[in-house]
């Protein structure tokens, strides 16, 4: 997690099985591993698949949707970087192609009540430095989730 | 759920030969239990001083001199740590383990220390724990893997330790399940009234659930009275086989069944937010020891967090899914309910310095030799542990019994 002098929190430092998802992430583009053999996305990105352990997995572009599956508003920050942003939103998304993200809610009021488990969302990219780019995700509204 | 994999990963009791390990287990005792001599706020201590004088006191309960210790394990006296702890003790063991499965280790441990002693391969085991969690604060972290799923995937997000990560599931839970705040807080009351009743405790002024539901939030869904103490603390478990265990000062304590599972690490690989591996450690524990949960005498259970508690009695099946919020309602496993459930006021009230998991077997064991006191529940024969560690990632269930 290489700290850059701007931006105080962790940055992901890509790794071999992980640099294709963050490049992707750098241009603004969610791409998931898939798995053919069981005709299913899986995360997080492996050179095989954890279900059939084939090792033929590929990439495949993510729509970007899905919906809150849980969430939790933080009121303390534990960690320095987080002091000025409190109260703010974590959750674990479920995209609509099956898998689960950690990520933050953005565009959102952190207060019970406001943000809810199942509400649609979709993808939004914050450029936290010159090469890392973190998928986040804003609401939806209802009737753009089909 | 994303990755069914764990469905089918499901270990199902008619493919364990259970019988065979329940007579395996019948060879060994629990003999020696105690804490290190101060716990709650302990900055004078060191971690390893924790963990000598907890396996000083657990000998001394036991009766058994240092010099028969030929079995040691441990996590939490550094990245060797049974090595570490072995010459700081002055032991040279043949048998030694430093199973980390975060607070569920010890219960893990145990087990295995169980069944070495049973094929021979030792005689004499101490588990030791030592840590503090509460002096330590701001000491720094142990260095990890940038390139772990972890560092990647969820530290970007979050930085803050357990707390956030069990919210989430929690969350899930109450919106699947409608699990309510009060129910929650009824395991926090309930808990404390058991402290009260423990002088080792470090809460042990009265709380109603008025308080709990008016205490700050620290992280949605979490009132401040939902999440354990953080304190120092050490303890220890001494196990020999039942042939020596005549000898002891104290009448044994048996192991009647022991299982491990773990399901995930990262909460993006846990096969449903709601679930906790107990659903597979639990079961195979119980059918070893060939009971049904009516049984049962007392229960502790790691509680990290109240909603660890609701969600682990759901998982080892002493209520349906989803039917914890009302099980425990109505002050049910608090003094005088008829679920007693972590007697020594737990990781709530009681203590907890991080990993708690050696310190509920410690309380069992009293109960079942009838040393608690006011807080002794009447003729506790049977009793069951579950530890978990992780992120509700890593169960070890265990059911021990006194003659
Ligand atoms: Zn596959």
């Amino acid at each position: 997690m290489a700290q850059s002098r701007s931006y105080a929190k962790p940055v992901p430092e890509p790794s071999p099985e992980t640099r294709f998802f963050w490049e992707k992430c750098r241009q603004h583009e969610l791409w998931l591993p898939y798995c053919p053999r069981c005709q299913r996305f899986f995360w997080y990105p492996r050179d095989f698949c954890p279900r059939c352990f084939a090792w033929d997995v590929e990439w495949r572009r993510a729509s970007g949707r899905g919906r809150v599956y849980t969430f939790a508003i933080h009121y303390r920050a534990f960690h320095p970087a987080w002091e000025a942003e409190v109260p703010y939103v974590t959750a674990i998304v479920e995209l609509e192609e099956g898998v689960r993200l950690y990520t933050a809610l953005v565009e959102v009021e952190p207060e019970p009540g406001k943000v809810r488990c199942d509400m649609p969302v979709e993808v939004v990219f914050e450029d936290v430095d010159e090469r890392t780019s973190l998928p986040k995700f804003r609401p939806l509204p209802e009737d753009a989730h089909a | 759920m994303p990755e069914a994999m764990h469905e089918e990963r499901i270990h199902p009791l008619e493919k364990l030969d259970i019988r065979e390990k329940r007579e395996l287990l019948r060879k060994v005792a629990i003999v020696g239990v105690d804490e290190s001599d101060e716990i709650g706020i302990v900055p004078h201590k060191s971690a390893l001083q924790m963990h000598a004088e907890a396996a000083r006191n657990a000998l001394a309960d036991a009766g058994i001199d240092k010099s028969e210790v030929d079995a040691l394990l441990t996590c939490s006296a550094g990245v060797m740590s049974t090595v570490q702890l072995a010459e700081y003790l002055g032991i040279i063991p043949t048998y030694t383990d430093t199973t980390m499965t975060g607070g569920s280790s010890f219960a893990i441990q145990l087990e295995h220390a169980a069944l070495a002693i049973a094929a021979g391969v030792c005689k004499v085991a101490v588990i030791t724990h030592g840590q503090r969690g509460h002096s330590d604060r701001g000491r720094g972290r142990p260095a990890f893997d940038p390139w772990a799923p972890a560092a990647q995937f969820e530290a970007p997000y979050y930085m803050g330790g357990a707390a956030g990560q069990y919210a989430l599931a929690c969350m899930r839970h109450m919106h699947e399940y409608g699990t309510t705040h009060e129910q929650l807080a009824e395991i926090a009351v309930a808990t404390r009234k058991w402290a009260m009743l423990n002088p080792k405790a470090m809460m042990r002024e009265p709380l109603t659930i008025e308080d709990v539901l008016s205490s700050r939030w620290v992280v949605y869904p979490f009132h401040l009275y939902d999440c354990c103490l953080v304190t120092d603390a050490g303890g220890a478990v001494v196990l020999t086989s039942a042939e020596r265990a005549r000898d002891c000062r104290k009448p044994p304590v048996w192991v009647l069944g022991a299982a491990t599972s773990h399901t995930h690490l990262t909460l993006t690989g846990m096969p449903d937010l709601t679930q906790t591996p107990a659903r597979y450690s639990g079961p195979r524990a119980m059918a070893m020891a060939g009971i049904r949960h009516e049984d049962i005498d007392v229960v502790e259970v790691y509680d990290s967090f109240t909603y660890t508690v609701l969600v682990t009695l759901e998982e080892l099946g002493f209520c349906g899914k989803g039917e914890g919020g009302p099980f425990v309602s109505g002050q049910r496993t608090a003094p005088g309910g008829d679920f007693p459930l972590n007697t020594n006021g737990g990781g709530l009230s009681y203590t907890h310095p991080g990993m708690y998991g050696i310190f509920p077997i410690i309380e069992a064991v009293r109960q079942l030799r009838g040393e608690c006191g006011q807080r002794q529940v009447p003729g506790a024969k049977l009793a069951l542990v579950n530890a978990t560690g992780g992120t509700l990632s890593a169960t070890g269930t265990l059911v021990l019994g006194a003659d």
